[in-house]
């Protein structure tokens, strides 16, 4: 790790502040990504705001029908909340097949999605559920405009994910392939029967998450397992790596697919 | 006596410590003035040192040193030697490449030691070791293994084809002959997947320095200090050995990894005294952990079984290329040879035997012994050729193993490559496996998991391995550059406590336990009075430590010889108190007494007698403290039946273990309650090997599963609740005790169950680690598993 200052706001404000006047600061909420990127030199920030005290952030709560979800809520908190598995209980059991105790307890909604890793988890729910996301600068990002790329978000370099909004669906599951070493998602595909229709993101398989839209319109027509038997899924755009090459990525996104149809019901 | 004596289930008492966190590892001793060393290391797996330039590093604050190759040389320190020499098959010795601490000229493997850099604190270092400039000409890279001989680029450029040594055990004109009149031939190549250590508790150092006793300490993560003192004396050079102290404290595990000389520890005892004899420590980080410690595995073989018509088994050929990394480590070369090809009878009567082995450097991390190190090799050839064999001759498994296994009645038995087996019952080991897993129900258990989209698969491995190494003539006959004997020494106190030093080390085996158990039953005293010593050069006897499940049956043996010796001496004792002959004073559960009569003296009275010699034997020296070594005359042959049931997902081709059944016979048992968690990692660390791990580097020789991110280790709930029996077996011929040492055989029987297994269910044979990718890919080449589709 390199010296760095560390600063302990007790206010979204007094963090947004710090943010704005020091361009070379990062934020930091569970570590679980943050801590190691700096304990092996990757990265050398100038000072590093701590968003763990700040209460307003932090928390779970029913709005609007759906669930309100403070950015460095733990991931535990929402696989236990009876809210989240009484309102929406695909996010709570998704939260729940996060990494091992010690990340789930550590590890925030907020650093998740702002760290937008190709393999997380977070990413498939909040794409699949259409949620919304929340930001220090007042803003309320569409799922579909958050995520941008390997890594990358709407975010601007100065703004803080306050919480995030999910609304309550019909009826949702996700199914997670896990990578048996790092307990990631090789391939993880949320379903989600909405309001505004069908959605299916996929997480793990590609440099983003993305929408499956062959698979959306599938199950448009008929909400079934076999209605997406047809669904061929291209590999050219999906990973390949150590763990798993793309064909059998796409093969993955098929069957978790047809088993996260299954388990919505 | 027996509630805590031999073949009692005694709770470890060093688990208090280890659980509760007080364990003293080589990382929790900090010493005054202490400094700090890290080490800089190559970025490239094959490249020329062109210049090093020390000066910005030099002028970081707190910077005390920085040393490099060119120092070492001007030291005249010794490299880092091999200390088996192995022969080729025309007679040469093998050819040893230059191992110097910090890398001359040439690095050759991603995380070779290029400089070290030693400062006040930690962090200093570590800026220091960052701004060190090195400049490298980057070198072809050799990496894969098999294409090691015709590389264009030579790892040693004195080593021709980067070919170590081509050796050879086995009558080959025997083994061609039965070949030409075989009724069938099977043949298999096959992968042994490089594995990555990975002890809880990374290598760690301090050296240190004392200028007023011109001496030196080394804390050191070491499965055997004394071997480690031997080498950085007569070796290496840093200290005369009788000036030189290393203690191993408590330590993390090893698998065979700490038994290694590395560089690291011989620069922080050397650095202290270049420093002015401040103590020096290093830690290793895990990301250096992958990168330097000695891998295990690594071995691409063809092997051919030959059969006649009933599916005996008339002949083995087998030909192993061997990956030795970029380096000969301490121990490489015995590894892929004596300890692996010795071994290719397995539990059968094959009549002729033929193995020959090819040794190559590669731009990777060295490879040594690793868990079982060269029978898990041997056994998982053997067990998966049988069982293709089985499949071929449409024989049941079980059947074509039972044919062929050495009777009972036939021991000793000499196998046709070099090893005489003592004693086993391999048709005992697996009756018991096969009724425990109620074999003959499996096609009902299979259908139900037809029934739920799974197939189920079950498999069979007859492993067997040789321990208690080893007798130390026969070693050296082979090559071996050190006898493999061990040392024990007994001492009661005054009071009746007894101290047992070892020359074993423990650093997981529970040692501290089994120990006690064993000497409160031979002396008769309490367990809680015996307290097990071991590793620290300056209190412990020579010993040559732990490794090959020796500690037991060799160290154990040698304790056994050290209580002979006291219950000699207490009957010396106890005569002239009982005023009765030397003859008629009989020992038992810590009672010298007068046969026939009920005239007695304790164990403890006899003691006390000996340190307050009042009324004391003429001539007889006082005291009570005894020691033995013991050298075995023969190895120990542990063996056993694993049976393996596997159910397979074929939409994902994920594998979950659903059964798992060992039987072993490790002889007599001291303690069922360590032995059978022994078993269990053991069977972990296999179960590991067949699905999960797996040590792979790129084309120019990055090494891409360098964390736990990419590289799995078995977790709890990748295993099943094992099965497991280690009753009492066929004790061993070896020493007194009839034990046969019981921590490899579980990492060198699951690989081939597991394998097995999956093929049985799926009907192809996969490559280690099965990963669900692997499988899936193979069912989509099965008939049988597209039909069950
Ligand atoms: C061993 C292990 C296993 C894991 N397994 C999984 C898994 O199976 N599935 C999965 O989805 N994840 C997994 N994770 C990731 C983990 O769950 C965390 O979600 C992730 O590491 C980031 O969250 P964090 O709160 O720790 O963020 P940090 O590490 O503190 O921060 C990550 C990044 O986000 C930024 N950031 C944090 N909070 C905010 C905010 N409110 N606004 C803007 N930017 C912010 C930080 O500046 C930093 O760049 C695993 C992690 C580990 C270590």
């Amino acid at each position: 790790m390199y010296a760095f200052d560390y600063h302990r706001p007790a206010s979204l404000a007094e963090a947004a502040q710090l943010l704005a006047g020091n361009p070379d600061a990062k934020l930091l909420a569970g570590g679980q990504t943050y801590i190691p990127t700096l304990k092996q030199r990757l990265a050398k920030p100038a000072a590093v705001i701590d968003l763990g005290r700040i209460a307003e952030l932090r928390g779970i709560r029913e709005e609007a029908g759906g669930v309100t979800i403070g950015a460095t809520t733990p991931h535990a908190e929402v696989a236990n909340s009876p809210i989240v598995k009484r309102v929406i209980p695909a996010l709570a059991a998704l939260a729940e097949g996060i990494g091992d105790p010690q990340v789930r307890n550590r590890g925030t909604i907020g650093g998740s999605i702002a760290n937008n890793d190709p393999a997380a988890d977070y990413p498939a729910a909040v794409v699949g559920l259409g949620a919304t996301v929340r930001t220090s600068k007042g803003r309320a990002i569409a799922a579909d405009d958050f995520f941008t790329g390997m890594f990358e978000t709407a975010l601007a370099p100065d703004e803080i994910v306050t919480a995030v909004h999910f609304p309550k669906p019909e009826k949702a599951a996700y199914a997670k392939f896990p990578n048996p070493a790092s307990r990631y998602a090789i391939v993880g595909v949320f379903v989600a029967k909405t309001a505004g229709g069908v959605r299916v993101a996929v997480t793990g398989a590609s440099p983003c998450v993305f929408r499956a839209t062959a698979l959306e319109q599938a199950l448009a027509a008929s909400w079934s397992a076999a209605a997406i038997d047809g669904v061929t899924i291209d590999p050219s755009n999906l990973n390949s790596d150590i763990h798993a090459q793309a064909d059998y990525r796409a093969h993955l996104i098929k069957v978790m697919a047809k088993r996260a149809i299954e388990a919505a019901g | 006596m027996t509630e805590k004596g031999i073949g009692a289930r005694v709770p470890r008492k060093e688990d208090l410590r280890f659980i509760t966190g007080r364990g003293r590892y080589t990382d929790d001793i900090n010493q005054p003035g202490q400094a700090y060393a890290v080490f800089v290391r190559s970025p490239y797996a094959h490249a020329r040192i062109v210049r090093i330039d020390k000066s910005s590093a030099l002028a970081m604050p707190g910077v005390l040193a920085v040393l490099d190759g060119q120092d070492v040389a001007a030291d005249g320190l010794g490299n880092l030697v091999c200390g088996w020499l192995v022969k080729s098959k025309d007679g040469s010795p093998m050819k040893m490449g230059k191992h110097p601490l910090l890398a001359q000229e040439k690095v050759r493997y991603v995380g070779d030691r290029v400089a070290v850099v030693i400062a006040d604190t930690y962090a200093q270092a570590k800026d220091a070791a960052e701004a060190l400039a090195v400049e490298y000409e980057e070198l072809p890279a050799v990496v894969e293994l098999a294409q090691a001989h015709d590389a264009p680029a030579l790892v040693h450029d004195e080593v021709p084809h980067n070919l170590c040594y081509d050796w050879e055990l086995g009558d080959k004109a025997a083994v061609e002959a039965a070949f030409a009149k075989a009724h069938h031939v099977t043949r298999m190549e096959l992968v042994n997947n490089r594995l990555v250590p990975n002890a809880m508790e990374p290598r760690a150092a301090i050296g240190h320095y004392d200028s007023g006793q011109d001496a030196y300490t080394l804390y050191l993560t070491s499965q055997n200090p004394h071997v480690h003192r031997l080498v950085m004396s007569a070796f290496i050079g840093i200290a005369p050995e009788h000036k030189l102290r290393v203690v191993a404290p408590d330590v993390g595990g090893g698998f065979g990894s700490k038994i290694f000389i590395y560089g690291e520890e011989c620069v922080v005892l050397w650095a202290s005294k270049k420093i002015g004899g401040r103590p020096v420590k290093w830690t290793a980080e895990r990301s250096e952990s992958f990168l330097s410690d000695a891998h295990g595995r690594d071995h691409v073989t063809t092997a051919e079984l030959a059969l006649d018509r009933e599916g005996n088994f008339l002949a083995l050929r087998v030909n192993t290329k061997a990956n030795l990394g970029g380096y000969m480590s301490t121990f490489s070369s015995c590894i892929p040879t004596y300890l692996y090809a010795t071994l290719l009878a397995g539990q059968y009567k094959t009549p002729a035997i033929y193995c020959d082995v090819q040794a190559y450097y590669t731009n990777t991390a060295p490879v040594d012994a690793y868990r079982g190190a060269g029978r898990p090799e041997a056994s998982f050839l053997i067990e998966t050729l049988v069982d293709q064999a089985a499949i071929e001759m449409r024989m049941d498994p079980a059947e074509i193993r039972r044919k062929n296994f050495i009777p009972k009645t036939a021991f000793p038995y000499q196998t046709p490559v070099a090893l005489v087996y003592d004693t086993g019952d391999y048709e005992a080991c697996l009756d018991e496996a096969l009724r425990l897993v109620d074999y003959a129900g499996f096609p009902a258990r299979r259908a139900e998991s037809e029934r739920r989209g799974k197939l189920r698969g079950i498999g069979i491995s007859c492993y067997i391995e040789a321990c208690g190494i080893a007798p130390s003539a026969v070693v050296g006959s082979l090559g071996a550059g050190v006898g493999l004997w061990e040392s024990a020494k007994v001492r009661f106190t005054h009071t009746g406590k007894v101290q047992v030093l070892t020359g074993t080390h423990t650093h997981g085996q529970g040692h501290e336990t089994t120990f006690s158990q064993l000497v409160a039953d031979k002396l008769g005293v309490a367990y809680e009075d015996v307290e097990v010593i071991h590793g620290d050069t300056e209190k412990t006897p020579v010993g040559m430590g732990t490794y090959g499940s020796r500690s037991l049956a060799v160290g154990g043996e040698a304790i056994v010889k050290a209580c002979d010796k006291i219950i000699a001496k207490g009957k010396k004792i106890a005569a002239h108190l009982l005023e009765a002959s030397e003859a008629d004073i009989e020992f038992k559960d810590g009672k010298f007494t007068v046969a026939g009569t009920d005239k007695s003296k304790t164990i403890g009275e006899v003691v006390f007698a000996a340190y307050v010699p009042h009324n004391y034997p003429a001539g007889l020296e006082p005291g009570m403290e005894e020691g033995a070594f013991f050298d075995p005359p023969n190895f120990t042959f542990p063996a056993g039946s694993y049976v393996c049931e596997v159910e397979v997902d074929p939409q994902t081709g994920v594998v979950d273990i659903a059964r798992f059944v060992a039987v072993d016979d490790f002889g007599n048992v001291v303690n069922p309650l360590i032995v059978e968690g022994q078993v269990h990692g053991g069977l972990a660390q296999g179960i590991g090997q067949a699905l999960l791990e797996g040590a792979r580097y790129d084309e120019s020789g990055q090494l891409l599963t360098g964390s736990y991110m990419d590289y799995c280790m078995p977790r709890a709930d990748d295993v099943p609740s094992f099965e497991v029996v280690t009753a009492r077996g066929t004790p061993a011929a070896a020493n007194s005790l009839g034990v046969k040492g019981c921590g490899e055989a579980g990492a060198i029987g699951a690989p081939a169950a597991v394998i097995n297994a999956i093929r049985n269910a799926i009907g192809v044979r996969v490559e280690m680690p099965a990963t669900p990718e692997r499988v899936w890919r193979a069912i989509q080449s099965s008939p049988l598993a597209k039909a069950a589709e």
